[in-house]
């Protein structure tokens, strides 16, 4: 490493200014784990496959652990640390996930989140075969995705009727 | 308020931390001064280590230290990791050393290790460390190895044989003879992996005041972890303490195992007086974390015109891999597993575990069993097919009568007890899922679909499993002074809830709302003595533990309350955390009150026959392994063209008795399908002809995705076991069990008009469409 390296990276992160320097190997999800020590962002495979580093870039979901930290330079992320409106509650898309058990160890979780984020927001009255596919890039080993898709449609079905 | 907690669909205490990035994985300790890690791992499957040069990797900036071999702890030199279960079947009791000396023997085996300032630096500089090998002949697969004359899988053995048994009862030559017809197949379930979403890590501090190490792990087994470090480094188990972090990312039985990394992280963490991290990345679980299920089985049975079994045997090979850390555990459960549910009067098998240059097999989700059963019940539609008999009918008249529980089936477990099925119907098992799945109908249903150019197919399989071994899992409750309850397992959990179960059955017996309860898992500091989460053990071991502890705190509350309040204990009412005597306005006293007195107040004496402290340990020990069991049923459609397989309905009907939380347990079943769908689909792990892993990404290993799942149609048989005070079982495995059976059963059975036979999982779309074409031959 050489300080030519280095890069200085200002964005938010669920609405807090961060500026910092950064090697321009790091990724994104390495930056925000291991700089900004957010750490619900989980590495899974670092290939691209597992979906669960999945962040908002700019409202769009990327893969944390394919996208490079400088490559948010300018830009605002979102990340499962943002999703609850406070400390002590959970918005209703992690409020299905507890009650209709959609997950077990956790890990692949934030990943999830993020994607179906990103996806009811686009599409609020899926059917479960589009839910499905739109989990497709998330790897859950544990739950077997009944729970996960259960939610999805739980979740969906609250925020219509919320008008949110 | 009364609480009835335990049988109820209670909401888990883990998630909400989950859902909000407040997670406590491994990778999240961040801890000041830490170093980071990053391993040399051989490229080659077996090869002589002739040297290694690591002065570039030394003078690179930020790298404060690279050791191979010969730089470990001095006591460690010439020392192999502990072999936690001994057996004296085992020919050459192998493992491997924290970093091969002289010889590897399978690609991804650790050589050097490099710490630097940051895992970028470390993984830059492990490029720079230069070994030369000398590539030694290779022992490919559990076939080959078996061949005279076959390459060692080890410079020092003869042969590649590991270890050898033969099981058997009852007079099977006689029963073959007698027999009106034999069967005879070969099958083959290949290798997989278990990939938790979250690899292993470790992160070890040395306290160089008290001569302690921490070493957290993202394990299954805290205490296995402590019991190789104690013989590793010759230290009081006084000094080590492992914890599981909270949460861990998923385990499935490989991260139950010690590892070259656990001794390592901690020696070096000693050596530089800076915690050391390790984060196992994604390619290097699928090279060094132990892997599991290539088994040939040689399977023949005897049976009578009605389909009657008199008699079944055979050989098993079992691909052990490079070393036996975990001895030869799984396939000895594989072989005690194969009879099944089923009436086998004459049995014997002869198994051989079988060295080759591949990374060690230890139990992953099912443990030996999955391809037990798919021996078994793809014998049994072989019968059915040769005999012209129904496939749920043969089973139905081979199963278990009820009547007959407990059933001694003639095998000695590992635990070495006599194999006996304490409990369940087996047949009325079979019954609800032939019921729920239309299975009658399904003729009718699949002579439709192929006249609209359709291939569906039905398969059926069932499936006992051994579960709830001892020896024990302790828990100890207390009551802190602030009048919450504290609950301390060495149990470590990796998503199934330990927390939200054990303090369900806590809470109940004190009568206290959940949330009332605080809980520690996965630390040998939290009790003195414990195993490990494998086996689907906990909710049995730990559960009936935590179950003994809170009655015995129970009985110390409303004693000292009686004395208190001076009333008889009869008088008193516990809820809530406060002990009442029954009535208006009867007098009470709080747990806080009760928990600040039994701490001792200087000079006063405690009420007299009251021992010091609320609090109670545990350490419950089943007298024999608790039986589970399901039958799985499912219907699928094949399309000839592309080979694709897709499950139209899947159903599980299930007993493991009692059930502490019925979501949690549903939820234990639907990811065990998950992962027998994998397993029978998707999972093959692939090696050149010199053992060389082609498949080490989840672009090349597949894993099941929220397409390929089916909804689980789950029913509950409910048959306690009298094996211990809860009357459950363990619940972890059985979704995994019959599932690569069922649906190659299907799969076949959806192809029948091609006349096709499917003796290996996974299947692949490639296969089906090789077969039908040979078929059209
Ligand atoms: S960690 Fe990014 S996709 Fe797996
Ligand atoms: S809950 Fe464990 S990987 Fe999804």
């Amino acid at each position: 490493m050489t300080d030519g390296d280095m890069h200085e990276v200002s964005l938010t992160v669920n609405g807090v200014q961060y500026d910092e320097t950064v090697e321009s190997r790091w990724s994104l999800a390495d930056f925000l784990r291991h700089k900004l020590r957010l750490t619900g962002t989980h590495l899974g495979c670092e290939h691209g496959v597992c979906g669960a580093c999945t962040v908002l870039l700019n409202g769009r979901s990327v893969r944390g652990c394919l996208t490079l930290a400088v490559q948010a330079n300018e830009k605002s992320v979102e990340t499962v640390e943002g999703l609850a409106p406070t400390e002590t509650e959970l918005n209703v898309l992690q409020q299905a996930f507890w009650e209709n058990h959609g997950l077990q160890c956790g890990f692949c979780t934030p990943g999830i989140l993020m994607t179906l984020t990103e996806f009811l927001r686009d599409n609020p009255d899926p059917s479960e075969t589009e839910v499905r596919e739109a989990l497709s890039g998330n790897i859950c080993r544990c739950t077997g995705y009944q729970g996960i898709v259960a939610a999805a449609m739980d979740a969906a079905e609250k925020l219509r009727n919320s008008g949110q | 308020m009364s609480t009835h907690l335990v049988g109820q669909r209670v909401k888990r205490l883990e998630d909400p931390d989950l859902l909000s990035g407040r997670g406590q994985f491994v990778d999240d300790l961040n801890l000041p001064g830490m170093l980071h890690a990053a391993f040399v791992r051989s490229p080659v499957a077996h090869a002589r280590i002739q040297n290694i040069d690591i002065s570039e990797a030394a003078a690179l900036p930020g790298v404060h230290i690279v050791w191979t071999a010969r730089d470990l702890p001095a006591n460690m030199h010439n020392r192999r990791l502990l072999l936690q279960v001994p057996n004296p079947a085992i020919l050459h009791t192998i493992t491997q050393e924290p970093l091969a000396s002289k010889e590897t023997c399978f690609v991804g085996e650790p050589i050097a290790v490099v710490v630097a300032e940051s895992r970028h630096l470390a993984e830059d500089a492990c490029e720079r460390v230069n070994v030369e090998y000398k590539p030694l002949p290779v022992s490919p697969d559990c076939e080959t190895a078996l061949k005279p004359g076959a390459a060692v899988a080890h410079m020092e053995f003869q042969d590649n044989i590991a270890a050898q048994f033969t099981l058997g009862y009852g007079d099977v030559e006689a029963a073959f003879r007698a027999a009106d017809h034999v069967f005879q197949d070969n099958y083959f379930q290949h290798r997989g992996t278990a990939n938790p979403m979250e690899g292993r890590g470790v992160v070890a501090v040395f306290d160089p005041i008290f001569h302690n190490f921490t070493v957290w792990s993202a394990t299954q087994s805290p205490f296995i972890i402590r019991r190789m470090l104690v013989d590793m480094f010759e230290v009081e188990e006084s000094t080590i303490r492992v914890v599981a972090p909270k949460d861990v990312g998923g385990g499935f039985g490989p991260k139950g195992m010690s590892y070259p990394e656990e001794v390592v992280i901690p020696a070096l963490a000693r050596e530089l007086s800076r915690p050391v991290k390790w984060i196992e990345d994604r390619r290097e679980h699928f090279l060094t974390t132990t892997q599991e299920r290539d088994q040939l089985w040689d399977v023949s049975i005897a049976v009578d015109n009605d389909g009657k079994i008199r008699g079944l045997r055979g050989r098993l090979a079992h691909d052990a891999g490079a070393y036996v850390p975990w001895g030869i555990i799984t396939p000895y459960i594989s072989t005690t597993t194969i009879a099944g549910p089923y009436v086998v009067p004459a049995f014997k098998f002869d198994t051989t575990a079988v060295f080759t240059n591949k990374p060690p097999t230890t139990p992953l989700r099912g443990a030996g069993r999955p391809q037990a059963v798919f021996a078994m019940e793809r014998t049994l539609d072989l019968v059915a097919q040769e005999l012209d008999i129904d496939r749920a009918e043969i089973r139905r008249r081979n199963l278990i009568p009820a009547e007959e529980m407990p059933y001694k089936m003639g095998l000695i477990f590992r635990d070495g007890a006599p194999v006996i099925y304490d409990s369940g119907d087996y047949p009325k098992c079979q019954a609800i899922a032939v019921e729920r799945a239309c299975y009658n109908d399904f003729p009718a249903r699949q002579k439709e679909a192929r006249e609209d150019g359709r291939y569906i197919g039905i398969g059926i399989a069932n499936a006992v499993e051994g579960t709830g071994l001892g020896p024990f899992e302790g828990a100890s409750i207390k009551i802190a002074p602030s009048g919450r309850i504290v609950l301390q397992t060495g149990a470590a959990p990796q998503g199934q809830a330990h927390h939200t179960t054990l303090a369900q059955l806590c809470a109940e017996e004190l009568n206290v709302p959940i949330e009332s309860v605080d809980i520690v898992t996965g630390d040998t500091n939290a009790v003195s003595l414990g195993v490990g989460t494998f086996a689907s053990r906990i909710a049995v071991n730990a559960g009936s533990s935590v179950k003994i502890a809170s009655r015995t705190v129970y009985g110390k509350l409303m004693k000292l309350a009686a004395t208190v309040l001076q009333v008889r204990e009869d008088d008193l009412e516990m809820e809530d955390g406060v002990i009442r005597i029954t009535g208006e306005q009867g007098d009470s006293v709080t747990f806080s009150d009760l928990a600040k007195m039994m701490n001792g107040v200087p000079g006063f004496k405690l009420p007299e026959g009251i021992e010091a402290g609320l609090e109670a340990t545990s350490y419950f020990q089943p007298s024999q392994a608790a039986y589970s069991n399901g039958c799985h049923i499912a219907e699928v459609e094949v399309d000839p063209e592309t080979g694709l397989v897709s499950i139209l309905r899947y159903i599980v009907a299930h007993d493991c008795g009692n059930l502490i939380n019925p979501m949690i347990v549903d939820g234990q079943v639907q990811g065990g399908v998950a992962h027998g769908v994998g397993n029978a689909l998707l999972e093959h792990l692939y090696y050149d002809a010199d053992a060389n892993p082609v498949t080490t990404t989840f672009a090349e290993y597949l894993l099941p995705t929220a397409e390929s799942v089916p909804d689980v149609e789950i029913l509950h048989l409910e048959t306690p076991t009298p094996n211990n005070p809860l009357g459950v079982k363990g619940a972890g495995e059985g979704g995994t069990l019959p599932a690569a059976a069922v649906i190659a059963a299907a799969i076949e059975d959806a192809l029948r008009p091609f006349g096709v036979r499917f003796r290996d999982a996974p299947i692949l779309p490639h296969q089906i469409i090789e077969k039908i074409a040979v078929a059209n031959q």
